[in-house]
């Protein structure tokens, strides 16, 4: 039920993002989305990509301080009140959100969002229970339109 | 309680802490008109001593006005010094900053008496001459430091002053030098005992230790004194006063004798400023007897402890007090560190011109202290940038140590998520009793 | 100048500075067969009578100054090596004090003193204070930073001794500094020389001209500074700035002072012999060469220290000075013979952070060292390359790293770095001995 995330470590400055997509598409990776976190000194990047292994593989030999992290792929019903829906039933269950961000696309009528949480398996459990479909790699990346 | 007897060698470093007390009670009234006199040199109290004549018994003590630390923060920075500038060999002060704070101007003879009362409680508490003593308190315009280091000089001990901080070393010194007697605050010397025994180091030479400048408890005690193997005696002083060296256990530690030949001690209901009957808990009020640099006269320490006048079996005829068990006021101890809310007002005061609620929170995962600080963001302290936030809070981390003295942790909080509290804000927790217990 | 209006009051403790030579050489000869005697029979490892055996030397062939040259050198790691006690030759009854000071790996040296080496240490403070024209009228306000530095305790003795009212605010709490300066009256300050432009680009921003103060003279050491610094700092703040320099191994501050005319150090010398060698030939230099200044104690019982290499670099200049005093000047130190780096007084080897870094498991010794100066303080920046084993994709977990990182260094030197992170392979590496330190402080 999860999926891989890479997380990249870079210092802040100017072309590292660039020389990491050049890395990326040099190997013909598709990034499916991605999102950066910027502190003082250094950026966070963290991206979803279906041929996670083979970017982990580029990456580390271009010298990248690479992670792979497993993150929770959640359908959100595309109207107002659906994130609610998500983070009433997280919340319940006293489930802290590491991050989050969104997909690009979305999956039949429903948007994506990629959440780290400190219990992963939990929230699996509760999101299911309450019906809120918690995506695969597989049917994820087929979904893809 | 069962009196069984102590494991230390009790010597008695200076025959004046056995004086009789018939005897004792004629030198305080005695020493006590010289103090008054002395005092008259200072604008506060020749105003309010004038009509105050010569003092008969330890009853007119009523007669004569409190202290208490706003007197002092107004006189800043030397109006309760009572003797030349030249005759000042040294000046220490108390935490606090501009407004907060308190010199203290000490005469050579202050620093003298000030040595031997220390040595006092050193030599109670079993330290002998030649021995070898780490003292890990802050040096510096604390008196803790100082106070120490003279006391054993006197004792004719040999001293590593290996000051606050740097545990490294202080483990390595421990270790490889081996000393006799170590002072420090309780909760280092708990930090320091996980560590050794993290290690595997055991110090076979350790027999006394001298803890004080927080509070503690006998669990405390009893921690210690097994996991270092130590002999552990309590003390208690202020700088207001004249540093440690106000009273100091003996090996019987049932309570702390006071230094009376020094100090007169009251202990009075904060309230009604009514002497407690012997025992009961009150506020500890001193007056120096033989201070120059800086007389001070029925000095409310609020400190909240009692008196126990028995005559106690180690043959010292001073008045044992217990131990500090609370305080009158807001202020906390943190890591040995007298700390006042209002201190981190004034950092937060220094980011923004308007300060933002916040609150303190003070906990004991560990043996130490740690301390954080909760701040409610304003509208136009958030920034949609990590580099902007992380700096922020950081400026904040700066501005309380250089207030304070000592690094707290600091949470950026959402707006109205603090507690609001009707009257007087409630703005500290101290949750270090119940981290305590669970240990 | 307004407040260069001290009345020179002759210190008697100063006698010594102004003894004719013949005679001081015969107090060092003597001095020094004493030590020698001294360091032959009791220290407690023997390395000194090891040394000897060596060299073929006895301690009856010393018999005039010039045979110090036969002696065995000491250098730092010998204190490392018979850490804690091999080199004292006092027994331990006799130890009142203790002061360490770093060592070149985490592990720290130890010196000690007898109840007379303080009393020597003291009298030494005394002279050089004195040299600088303070007194016991004097209020002397000790900033430099107290504990098993020797610099806090042994200008506190020093101006204890001396009678003038002394005001330990030890380092740090710059604004308090400057408080205290202000409304005690303070006439002489002890500190690093970059911390007291700290203190007066602070003092600036809050207002305070500290040439309206009473402060009037500077006693400042425990890092090297240069002739620019010192017009800088009497140039803003109307002070006369005078530089000392000591060294634990050998006592501590006092070693070596300036006198008012502000022209090089008056070495103690009846105290500590001082030698100028070629650090790469070991030969001596003749005076007014430059060369690593070696040291000899004359008068120390708990560690004599034998013909110590200190690894700073000066001369011993020749002339007389025009003060009067007979003893030796050195060059004021304007770098050292070895990578040790001297971070707000403190002194710091590369080695020390290196075994800081590889404390933390996983990560590799790929860092370096970045000293800079704002607002007269150093700042330490270590730049450490993550791995992929530490590398957290939460910032809190990277902030967590790093917090890790920078106490396993503080904890060892005593010294709050800022530790950032460099990607992997991205610190050069260079072919044996690595430069790691970038120093941009432009002392």
């Amino acid at each position: 039920m999860k999926i891989h995330q890479i997380a990249i470590f870079m210092e802040n400055k100017p072309g590292h993002l660039m020389g990491i997509c050049r890395t990326l598409a040099g190997a013909g990776v598709s990034i499916t989305t991605l999102s950066l976190a910027d502190t003082q000194q250094y950026g966070i990047l963290r991206l979803i990509t279906e041929s996670w292994e083979k970017a982990r593989a580029v990456l580390d030999k271009a010298g990248y301080v690479v992670n792979i992290t497993e993150v929770l792929a959640v359908e959100v019903v595309d109207k107002p009140g659906g994130l609610l829906q998500v983070l009433e039933i997280i919340g319940g269950g006293d489930i802290n959100i590491e991050y989050m961000y969104a997909f690009t696309f979305r999956h039949g009528e429903k948007a994506v969002m990629v959440f780290r949480f400190n219990d992963p398996d939990k929230a699996i459990a509760l999101l299911s229970n309450a019906g809120v479909k918690v995506l695969d790699g597989v049917t994820l990346f087929n979904g893809m339109n | 309680m069962a009196e069984k007897k102590p494991r230390i060698e009790d010597r008695i470093f200076d025959l004046d802490e056995c004086m009789p007390r018939d005897r004792l009670t004629e030198l305080q009234i005695d020493r006590l008109n010289r103090a008054i006199e002395r005092a008259r040199h200072v604008p506060f109290y020749a105003d309010r001593l004038k009509n105050v004549g010569e003092i008969k018994s330890l009853d007119d003590v009523k007669r004569l006005p409190f202290t208490t630390k706003q007197d002092l923060r107004d006189g800043y920075p030397l109006d309760f010094m009572a003797i030349r500038r030249d005759e000042i060999a040294r000046i220490h002060g108390s935490s606090g900053t501009t407004g907060q704070m308190t010199f203290v101007p000490y005469s050579r003879r202050d620093m003298d008496n000030w040595g031997n009362l220390c040595a006092r409680f050193l030599s109670s508490g079993g330290l002998k001459p030649k021995m070898l003593v780490q003292v890990s308190f802050g040096y510096g315009l604390f008196t803790g430091g100082f106070g120490l280091h003279y006391g054993i000089e006197r004792i004719g001990a040999a001293v590593i002053p290996a000051a606050a901080g740097n545990s490294e070393r202080q483990l390595a010194i421990l270790r490889d030098i081996q000393p006799d007697a170590l002072v420090c605050t309780p909760g280092y010397a708990l930090n320091l005992a996980e560590i050794l025994q993290a290690e595997g180091i055991t110090l076979p030479h350790l027999k006394v230790g001298f803890f004080g400048a927080e509070p503690w408890t006998d669990e405390m005690r009893a921690r210690i004194e097994d996991e270092l193997g130590l002999f552990a005696t309590d003390n208690y002083g202020l700088s207001e006063v004249i540093g440690p060296g106000v009273s100091g256990e003996c090996p019987w530690r049932h309570g702390m004798h006071i230094n009376e030949d020094h100090f007169l001690v009251e202990c009075l209901d904060p309230e009604t400023l009514e002497p407690v009957k012997p025992g009961e808990k009150g506020e500890i009020v001193l007056t120096t007897l033989t201070k120059e640099g800086m007389p001070v006269i029925r000095y409310r320490t609020r400190d909240i402890s009692n008196l126990n006048p028995e005559p106690c079996p180690c043959g010292r005829t001073g008045v044992r007090m217990g131990r500090v068990t609370g305080r009158s006021d807001d202020m906390l101890v943190i890591r040995g560190v007298n700390v006042y809310p209002t201190q981190i007002e004034e950092a937060l005061l220094r980011i923004r011109e308007a300060a933002p609620h916040y609150e303190i929170e003070v906990t004991r995962p560990g043996a130490l202290d740690v301390a954080t600080v909760r701040v409610e963001m304003l509208p136009g302290m958030f920034s949609a940038s990590m580099k902007e936030m992380v700096a922020l809070r950081d400026r904040i981390v700066q501005a309380i140590s250089s207030i304070t003295g000592i690094r707290m942790e600091v949470e950026l909080v959402a707006p109205q998520t603090l507690q609001r509290f009707l009257g007087k804000a409630r703005r500290v927790t101290d949750r270090r009793a119940k981290d305590e217990d669970k240990q | 100048m307004k407040k260069d209006d001290n009345d020179r009051i002759f210190n008697p403790a100063s006698a010594t500075d102004y003894v004719p030579l013949p005679q001081l050489r015969g107090l060092q000869l003597e001095r020094l067969k004493r030590t020698v005697m001294n360091a032959y029979h009791n220290q407690r490892q023997g390395l000194f009578k090891q040394r000897m055996a060596a060299a073929d030397v006895k301690p009856d062939d010393i018999r005039c100054l010039e045979d110090i040259r036969r002696l065995p050198f000491s250098v730092k790691a010998d204190l490392r090596e018979t850490y804690p006690y091999g080199m004292f030759t006092a027994p331990q009854k006799d130890v009142v004090r203790l002061h360490a000071s770093s060592g070149t790996t985490g592990k720290p040296i130890v010196v000690g003193y007898t109840k007379k080496d303080i009393t020597v240490w003291s009298d030494a403070m005394i002279r050089a204070m004195s040299a600088a024209g303070l007194s016991s009228k004097d209020v002397i306000q000790v900033s430099y930073g107290y504990g098993l530095f020797t610099g806090g305790l042994g200008a506190h003795y020093g101006a204890e001794t001396l009678g003038a009212t002394v005001v330990p605010t030890s380092g740090g709490n710059t604004e308090r500094q400057i408080m205290v300066m202000q409304d005690f009256g303070v006439t002489a300050i002890c500190c690093t020389p970059s911390y007291f432009l700290h203190i007066a680009e602070k003092a600036s921003e809050m207002g305070i001209d500290l040439r309206t103060l009473k402060l009037r003279a500077g006693v400042f050491g425990a890092e090297p500074w240069s002739e620019a610094m010192r017009h800088r700092i009497q140039g803003e703040t109307g002070i006369k700035a005078y530089d000392i320099y000591g060294l634990s191994e050998i006592i501590g501050p006092g070693v070596a002072m300036e006198c008012q005319e502000q022209s090089g150090l008056h070495v103690f010398e009846d105290y500590f012999y001082p030698e100028v060698i070629d650090p790469e030939t070991m030969q001596p230099l003749p005076d007014g060469k430059e060369g690593e200044l070696v040291l000899t104690t004359l008068a120390k019982e708990a560690i004599p220290m034998i013909r110590y290499r200190t690894r700073d670099i000066t001369a011993i200049m020749p002339e007389q000075c025009a003060c009067g005093r007979t003893i030796r000047r050195i060059r004021r130190i304007g770098r050292r013979s070895d990578d040790m780096m001297i971070i707000r007084g403190v002194n710091v080897y590369p080695s020390q952070i290196e075994a800081a870094i590889l404390k933390i498991k996983g990560l590799m010794p790929h860092y370096e060292i970045v000293l800079t100066r704002e607002g007269g303080l150093d700042n330490m920046e270590i730049r450490v390359e993550v791995t992929p084993e530490l590398f957290d994709d939460r910032i809190r977990g990277v902030e967590s790293l790093q917090k890790q990182i920078a106490y396993a260094v503080f904890s060892t030197v005593g010294i709050h770095a800022k530790v950032t992170f460099a990607e992997s392979k991205s610190i050069a590496r260079s072919e044996g001995k690595a430069k790691r330190i970038i120093d941009k402080r432009g002392i």
